[in-house]
């Protein structure tokens, strides 16, 4: 069956992508070597993942991309990627009673181990942040799978396929379309002529925001301000907070750390919401062109809005007195902190947090629901509709209610000054519909599914469920909360939830789109 | 002086006619037919061919001209005929062009494509237009310095808020200088305690927008302001630039246009505006979105017929004041004659323009006010003449000339003269002479 693709070209060029994707297993080897644990574990990874990426080299060792296949090639890049991070724990678990480890004791615990491992590889590399991992300690798993599992994270925050057009020659001749079906956000901005030296660009900012993090991370520690923060700490959260992630290797995520680590993270988090093609403009010089960007303006000018709204609720009482953040009623400054840190957290898709939100009253716990349909912005790393899109469906609403009244009047949409085309909008119209029937349709399966085992979820779950999935997120509300796990539900909904991750990460279309053309044989 | 026009359509037919009794004319059009035909109209040498070959451009003495003038239909054909024309000689290159992307483009670095001179006929029109709607309390209002100045009279009516003022109580515009006053028909310079009264007519220079500014004082009732319904009919290139002028100035006019990818682009292009895609001719349309309600309609559409259709149509139905653009110079009086306010055609407008610059003098530009009493003019001042290196106070006590000076124009830039500014060599002087005057200054510069 040919499905209109020449698929082998595709899978060729994955072959490429896999066999570089052993290199980056070099972190948690040295992470091992540096414990003395597990060392083996990444040893034989690397060996099978680079093994799998030659033996899939050869289906086509000159692959010649057109759109259809640029388009296949990405969507399995992630799925690709997802299965090999998969291979450390399930080796490393393996005979464990880790939940991601490998089971063969019965047929169900095989199928459930294997589902878990790639929920939490995919939810890795997608920046979601949801876990299903029993324990999160250095007790039950070694420091090298817990870094492996945040470096994951950051791979996939500015994009695996960004970071294989910045380096590989061979996939930058597609650059420009395999990239466009990998960025967040309506359209690609090629900041340069050559699309490689864009995708380097964008990656170098990502890493010297990443750099410059970890030392202040590190610094505070090392000053004495930041007693758990050691250099493992550092790095890991500097791993999972730019590309949005929200994976912590601490059980109590940075609640774990002192009031002064969390006014760092929260600036970085929201670093991480902005087009990062805005800050390369700045470091031109251009300043002027962030400032006036209406998408940076309206994500600031939401960021402030919710926060201050979510403060005040905090402050008047919404969180329980005895909690792990510390009380926050009539305590100005942890009201604060709280609200900003939350917010930071949730509207651009981290899912870090300092204070289990789940706990909250219904106010305050709605607020970050809505906060979670925000999402960040176009090309920065955050997941969620993206605030470019609600931009321009809101404008082009209030065209439409003007000309109804009006019927002949010409009115386009406008953003920053600059016209946006109509294709564009309808594609724009399309996507945020279709974002929000696979999230209701979803929350409904995976209610109905959990019922099918004897386990009720409440409204808030499911839904957040669903919303914490496909906007690449990661913690819900109740059971699902920052601190919770996703390690009850069945392994279909487990199905549907990595299936959500991933069409959530390329934005639904590239993988619709491969469906579709896959059904109509053309 | 020795001049060659290329082009024999309206714009070059007037031209040559009007340069034909004191110089020698050559013109160049492509139609044979058309150059036979002009050979007796007028006391010019035709040259049947095309005005961009050299070799046509040769058979016409190009080389010898003092002046070319391309004049033809098309843009590109203009330029390249200037261009050809400065390869083989050093005339004075004129282009009439209708794109303003080619005039943006020579006004950023001048003498591109070879052309000293270029006039935008849709953008002159269009700026005549926003002129007359403006300024309708102006006696006279006339462009200089490339309409980076502009110079207007007004009559002080009966109730207007400036009369009984002191000519410095009145002039509250940085940019903005009294040149001249006229009482019963006499002039007098004008001094800051000098009263201003009802009946007086006062000769202002300054920026468009203050010129516009201090309209809205001394007659606020018929200035309009940014609440009044100014609507254009009709997206062509003049219909475009009036409304884009419009948007400059603070106007949010609407604008009616029948095809669908030009309503869209006009609709991406002015942002301030309000584009609407639909028939002008439909009645039950315009009464529908309350055109009849506006208090200026502007009729650019492609036919005269059609403007005057509309002109009618929005008259009927009471709209205050309406102007129309006529391409045929011989409609113009008899669009006035049923009703229309201003008839404005861009043909005429493009040679007076042109014809500007052939008058043989040291004043680029000038306008004669109250029966010759006085002029305005602008002067380019050139190195070592005697109106350089000085302050203008020490000018004006030495010279017994009467004259104030009321703009400086200096790298395209507006420079508000003051008694001690100091005029140099390349800046543009515009100012108002007592006609006995006008020799001795035109010496000095």
């Amino acid at each position: 069956m040919s499905w209109g693709v020449n698929w082998k070209a595709s899978v060729g060029l994955l072959g490429v992508g896999i066999k570089y994707l052993a290199v980056t297993l070099l972190v948690p080897l040295v992470v091992a070597l540096a414990y003395g644990k597990d060392i083996w574990v990444f040893l034989v990874s690397m060996a099978i993942v680079a093994g799998l990426g030659f033996a899939v080299e050869r289906v086509d060792p000159d692959p010649d991309l057109g759109p259809r296949e640029a388009l296949l090639f990405v969507s399995l890049a992630w799925i690709a990627a997802a299965v090999i991070g998969t291979i450390p724990y399930l080796i490393a678990g393996y005979g464990t009673a880790s939940t991601i480890g490998l089971q063969t004791g019965s047929v169900g615990a095989f199928t459930e181990s294997i589902a878990n491992a790639l929920f939490e590889s995919m939810s890795g590399f997608t920046t979601t942040g949801a876990t299903v991992l029993g324990e999160i300690s250095t007790d039950r798993h070694s420091h090298a799978v817990l870094m492996w599992r945040q470096l994951t994270q950051w791979l996939g925050g500015m994009g695996i396929i960004v970071l294989m057009i910045a380096i590989l020659p061979e996939v930058a001749v597609n650059g420009a379309q395999l990239m466009e079906s990998e960025a967040p956000g309506p359209e690609l901005q090629k900041l340069t002529p050559k699309i490689a030296e864009t995708a380097r660009a964008l990656w170098l900012i990502y890493f010297g925001f990443t750099v410059v993090y970890i030392a202040i991370l590190y610094g505070l520690h090392l000053a004495g301000m930041a007693p758990k923060m050691n250099l493992f700490n550092a790095i890991a959260h500097g791993f999972t907070t730019l590309p949005t992630g929200g994976f912590s290797p601490k059980a109590d995520s940075v609640a774990a750390f002192s009031a002064v680590v969390q006014w760092v993270v929260i600036p970085f988090m929201l670093v991480a919401g902005v087009n990062f093609a805005l800050f390369w403009h700045v470091l031109r010089g251009e300043v002027e062109t962030m400032v006036k960007n209406a998408e940076f303006r309206a994500y600031a000018g939401a960021v402030a809005v919710v926060t201050a709204v979510l403060a005040v609720l905090l402050f008047r009482g919404a969180a329980p007195p005895i909690e792990l953040g510390g009380a926050t009623q009539g305590v100005a400054e942890n009201s604060l902190r709280q609200a900003a840190f939350q917010i930071a957290s949730l509207l651009n898709s981290t899912g870090y947090a300092t204070a289990d939100f789940a706990q909250w009253n219904a106010d305050a716990q709605i607020l970050l629901m809505f906060a979670m349909f925000i999402g960040g912005s176009a090309g920065s790393t955050g997941g969620g509709v993206k605030i470019v899109r609600w931009l321009i469906v809101g404008k082009a609403i209030r065209r439409e209610l003007f000309t109804s009244a009006h019927p002949d009047v010409v009115r386009p949409v406008r953003l920053s000054g600059n016209v946006v085309d109509e294709d564009a909008i309808r594609g724009i119209m399309a996507f945020t519909i279709l974002y929000l029937v696979l999230f209701g349709v979803s929350a409904v399966f995976l209610s109905l599914d959990a019922s099918r085992i004897g386990v009720q979820l409440t409204m808030l779950e499911s839904t957040s469920a669903s919303l914490a999935t496909i906007g690449n997120i990661g913690p819900g509300f109740g059971r699902l909360g920052p601190f919770g796990s996703y390690l009850f539900f069945p392994d279909t909904s487990k199905l549907l939830m990595i299936f959500l991750m991933w069409v959530g990460r390329l934005e639904i279309v590239p993988v619709l789109a491969v469906f579709i053309s896959a059904v109509d044989g053309r | 002086m020795y001049v060659v026009v290329i082009g024999a359509g309206e714009v070059g037919t007037s031209m040559a006619a009007s340069l034909a009794s004191d110089h020698e004319v050559v013109v160049v059009d492509v139609d044979p037919d058309r150059a036979e035909q002009l050979k007796y109209e007028l006391d010019v040498l035709t040259i049947a061919g095309d005005g961009t070959s050299s070799e046509i451009q040769s058979a016409a003495d190009v080389d010898r001209a003092d002046m070319v003038i391309a004049c033809t239909d098309d843009d590109q054909t203009n330029l390249v005929a200037c261009g050809a024309a400065k390869t083989l000689g050093d005339g004075f290159t004129i282009a009439r062009v209708k794109s303003t992307e080619f005039l943006r483009t020579w006004q950023g670095s001048e003498g591109a494509f070879g052309v000293d001179f270029m006039v935008c006929t849709d953008l002159l029109t269009a700026e005549n237009i926003v002129r007359v709607i403006g300024l309708p309390a102006a006696i006279d209002v006339d462009p200089f310095a490339g309409g980076l100045v502009q110079m207007a009279e007004f009559e002080i009516g009966e109730g207007s808020p400036v009369a009984g003022q002191t000519v410095s109580e009145a002039d509250r515009f940085e940019s903005l200088t009294f040149v001249g006053l006229f009482r019963d028909g006499e002039m007098t310079i004008p001094r800051g305690d000098t009263d201003i009264v009802v009946g007086d007519r006062a000769v202002v220079v300054g920026s468009p927008e203050s010129v516009q500014s201090f309209a809205t004082d001394i007659a606020p009732e018929a200035t309009p302001d940014d609440a009044d319904e100014i609507v254009v009919v009709g997206g062509s290139e003049i219909g475009y630039q009036t409304a884009r002028l419009l948007e400059e100035r603070d106007f949010t006019p609407r604008l009616i246009e029948r095809d669908a990818d030009r309503a869209r682009w006009l609709a991406e292009n002015l942002p301030d505006t309000v584009v609407m895609e639909h028939d002008p001719t439909d009645t039950e349309f315009l009464s529908r979105e309350h055109v009849d309600e506006a208090d200026i309609v502007v009729t650019a559409l492609g036919s005269d017929e059609k403007n005057l259709l509309i002109s009618v149509l929005a008259k009927r139905l009471g709209v205050d004041r309406v102007i129309a653009v006529v391409d045929s110079p011989d409609y113009v009086t008899v669009f006035e004659e049923i009703g229309i306010d201003i008839a404005i055609n861009p043909r005429t407008v493009t040679a007076a323009e042109i014809t500007r610059f052939t008058y043989e003098s040291v004043a680029e530009n000038i306008a004669v006010l109250e029966n010759d009493q006085a002029e305005v003019l602008e002067l380019e001042l050139t190195e070592g003449c005697g109106l350089t290196g000085r302050p203008i106070s020490d000018i004006v006590a030495e010279s017994d000339a009467r004259f104030v000076i009321g703009a400086i124009t200096r790298n395209h830039q507006l420079v508000t003269p003051r008694g001690d500014t100091v005029l140099q060599a390349g800046d543009h002087v515009i100012l108002l002479v007592e006609s006995d005057s006008v020799g001795q200054i035109a010496s000095m510069a």
